[in-house]
């Protein structure tokens, strides 16, 4: 579970920054604040400008406009090595004319430790990433995950205020990258340094994040923890991107102070509590997730939020079932996920059934 | 699969070669030939020629290494090969120094016109070796370029003697002829550094100089140590620009060979100068292919 950071303070305070590269303009008025010891995501698409935000964190881009504070100090001046962040490379760029153990004390050269010390600090280190004993190895004779530990090593020994990960995981295999993740996130628990994690896996940004930030065309489209962003997206580019959800036209029928009554395509007129962004006549869409939605079986009792639909495709998965559905008269689908219980048997195609709703599950969207 | 295993075993024995290595060897016959014929093959007589023994108008055959040991033993010889050595020394030294900005330059900051970066360097090349030798004569020379405009503005009284006609000019001119081919390996090696580990070394706090000299420097060495080879080698055994720019103070090795083959009319001799100067030279270059090893590991 995600630990609880929003006590506390104010880490990167990032104030409309903007990007343009000639034409092309990368991030448009980006306004964000990242706080001390939490473990922050940048998620979004290819070519969103995740990383050139990133980028502009550790100092390598320059803002066009806007600007950028670490710590309350203004970094507008101040060189990428100058800066209290390291950054984990997606290439994890690891010298390859220097061995491990001169990889990971790479930084802390300058600082003319005595021997000794050194060789301590960059075994912890070493350990710290599961990586005892490799000090001597060559970075060509290490596999693509350990490069990645190697890569961590060296820029957590710097003791940085920030870490910075663009995309660490996507290189690895799926096996590892799920244990990877799990990783990264204890090891974040462990230093209790402020993580900055680009990716454009919405599962990945949503099992290790405490907060996410999801980014469309240069700006941020929504802010929130995985759960907020999961169950109250902001609008129908997030609510897509982040796992499967169910599209349905809707329209307003009446708005009052405390409610508002619309008429949902297939499943019908329900109450939400009222909503500013909504008026009496306005269309929106209705988001509703597979797992909100549940496939009545014959005995169960028939209650009040159902409606008849056809089974229309099945996917299996062992421990789930995915149904898609056909409402009524046809023309509205829906996919529906269902645990693989005791008592449960699988539909076949075609058959008849009735799905149920919980009313509380529904999101409002703008059209 | 089975099919496969028993094409394999019924490979008619004369054909150790796969069709794929005899293709390769078509390829490269035409090359190889062309370089035994011309290369192994004068070279070989060379041998030969240096244990020979010259009488007069007659060549007596049989072995000896009575050549070696004058060539080796005599102090004019001995002077005028560790001079070709410190001046072709001097000369890689200038050239790689030089080279490398230039180099850098264009690896770094060449943007989209590399090429045509690349084609400049290249327009020394654009004339003949002999054209080009004369030319710095006409910079370098008494009455030439250089002097006529220190002497035009006041700098100096009387023209420069020291730049003409000695191993300085020798110096000039070589470091200057050999340029492009100094650049060339280094922009590659140079070319080839993954960017990210530049932002890297910035990222762990090295300023442009420590990052220089922490990451830059040494994943281009390859390039560096392929550049001092391409220029060492030749100009050590450099016969024209000596000939026609060096005076008596600047004759290398070289001439002295040529002398011998013409004037001296002592091909054993010239050949045993020859050879020797050929082990010194490659004695050096492995000596210094050894010190610089670990730059040239190939990575993964
Ligand atoms: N140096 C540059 N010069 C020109 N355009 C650039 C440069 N860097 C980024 N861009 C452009 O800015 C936009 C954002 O790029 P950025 O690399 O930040 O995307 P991203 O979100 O990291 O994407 P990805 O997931 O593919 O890595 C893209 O349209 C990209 O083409
Ligand atoms: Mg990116």
């Amino acid at each position: 579970m995600p630990s609880d950071t929003t006590s506390r303070d104010t880490l990167i305070s990032i104030r409309n920054v903007e990007k343009h590269f000639g034409k092309v303009t990368a991030l448009n008025g980006v306004s964000v604040d990242i706080r001390e010891g939490e473990f922050f995501s940048l998620l979004g698409p290819s070519g969103c400008g995740k990383t050139t935000l990133l980028r502009m964190i550790s100092g390598f881009e320059m803002p066009s406009a806007g600007d950028i504070h670490i710590g309350g100090e203004d970094m507008s001046e101040v060189p990428p090595n100058l800066r209290p962040t390291n950054m984990v490379f997606q290439s994890y760029a690891i010298f390859p004319h220097l061995t491990v153990a001169e990889n990971v004390g790479y930084g802390l050269k300058k600082q003319r430790l005595a021997k000794a010390e050194l060789a301590a600090r960059v075994d912890e280190a070493l350990a710290l990433v599961d990586l005892d004993g490799y000090g001597t190895r060559e970075p060509h004779a290490l596999s693509g995950g350990q490069r990645q530990r190697v890569a961590l090593a060296r820029a957590l020994i710097m003791k940085p205020k920030v870490l910075l990960l663009d995309e660490p995981l996507s290189a690895l295999d799926k096996k590892l990258r799920e244990a990877m993740q799990s990783e990264l996130r204890h090891l974040q628990r462990t230093v209790g340094i402020t993580f900055v994690l680009v990716t454009h896996d919405q599962e990945e940004a949503l099992t290790m994040s405490d907060r996410i930030a999801v980014m469309f065309d240069g700006r941020i489209s929504q802010l929130d923890t995985p759960e907020g962003i999961y169950k109250k997206p902001a609008d129908q580019r997030v609510a897509s991107f982040i796992g499967v959800m169910n599209f349905l036209p809707a329209q307003v029928t009446s708005a009052s102070d405390r409610t508002l009554g619309i008429d949902v395509a297939a499943l019908g007129k329900l109450s939400c509590p009222q909503d500013d962004r909504f008026a009496k006549g306005d269309k929106l869409k209705v988001g509703i997730r597979p797992e909100m939605l549940t496939i009545v079986y014959d005995g169960e009792k028939a209650e009040k939020n159902s409606v008849p639909a056809k089974v229309a495709d099945i996917a299996y998965y062992g421990d789930m079932t995915y149904y898609d559905v056909v409402f009524g008269d046809g023309s509205h689908s829906a996919s529906v996920s269902m645990r693989n219980t005791a008592g449960r048997p699988i539909l076949p195609i075609g058959a008849m059934t009735r799905i149920r709703w919980g009313p509380e599950s529904i999101v409002l969207l703008e059209d | 699969m089975a099919e496969a295993a028993s094409k394999q075993r019924k490979r008619p024995a004369l054909r150790f070669l796969s069709p794929n290595e005899w293709r390769g060897l078509a390829l490269i016959s035409p090359a190889l030939g062309y370089a035994v014929l011309m290369l192994a093959a004068p070279l070989l007589l060379v041998f030969l020629l240096s244990m020979w023994t010259q009488n007069y108008l007659d060549l007596d055959t049989t072995l000896t290494f009575a050549n070696y040991r004058e060539a080796i033993t005599d102090p004019l010889y001995r002077l005028l090969m560790i001079r070709s050595i410190i001046i072709s020394g001097i000369v890689t030294v200038v050239t790689v120094i030089l080279a490398y900005p230039v180099a850098y330059f264009v690896a770094f900051y060449g943007g989209p016109r590399k090429s045509m970066w690349l084609l400049l360097i290249t327009i020394p090349f654009w004339t003949s070796y002999l054209i080009r030798i004369f030319l710095w004569k006409v910079i370098l020379g008494y009455n030439g370029v250089v002097n006529s405009s220190l002497l035009g503005l006041g700098l100096i009284e009387e023209p420069l003697t020291i730049i003409l006609y000695n191993a300085n000019a020798v110096v000039i001119t070589l470091a200057h002829a050999w340029a492009p081919f100094a650049i060339l390996p280094i922009y590659v090696a140079l070319s080839r550094i993954d960017t990210s580990l530049l932002e890297a070394a910035r990222d762990l706090g090295d300023g442009p100089v420590r990052r220089f000299f922490r990451v830059t420097l040494p994943l281009s060495m390859s390039g560096v140590v392929a550049a001092t080879l391409i220029v060492f080698i030749p100009t050590v055994g450099d016969y024209v620009t000596p000939r026609l720019l060096g005076g008596t103070n600047g004759l290398m090795i070289a001439n002295m060979i040529q002398i011998q083959f013409g004037k001296a009319n002592n091909a054993p001799l010239g050949s045993a100068l020859a050879v020797s100067a050929m082990v010194i030279v490659a004695s050096i270059s492995i000596a210094y292919v050894l010190l610089n090893r670990r730059f040239l590991k190939s990575r993964g």
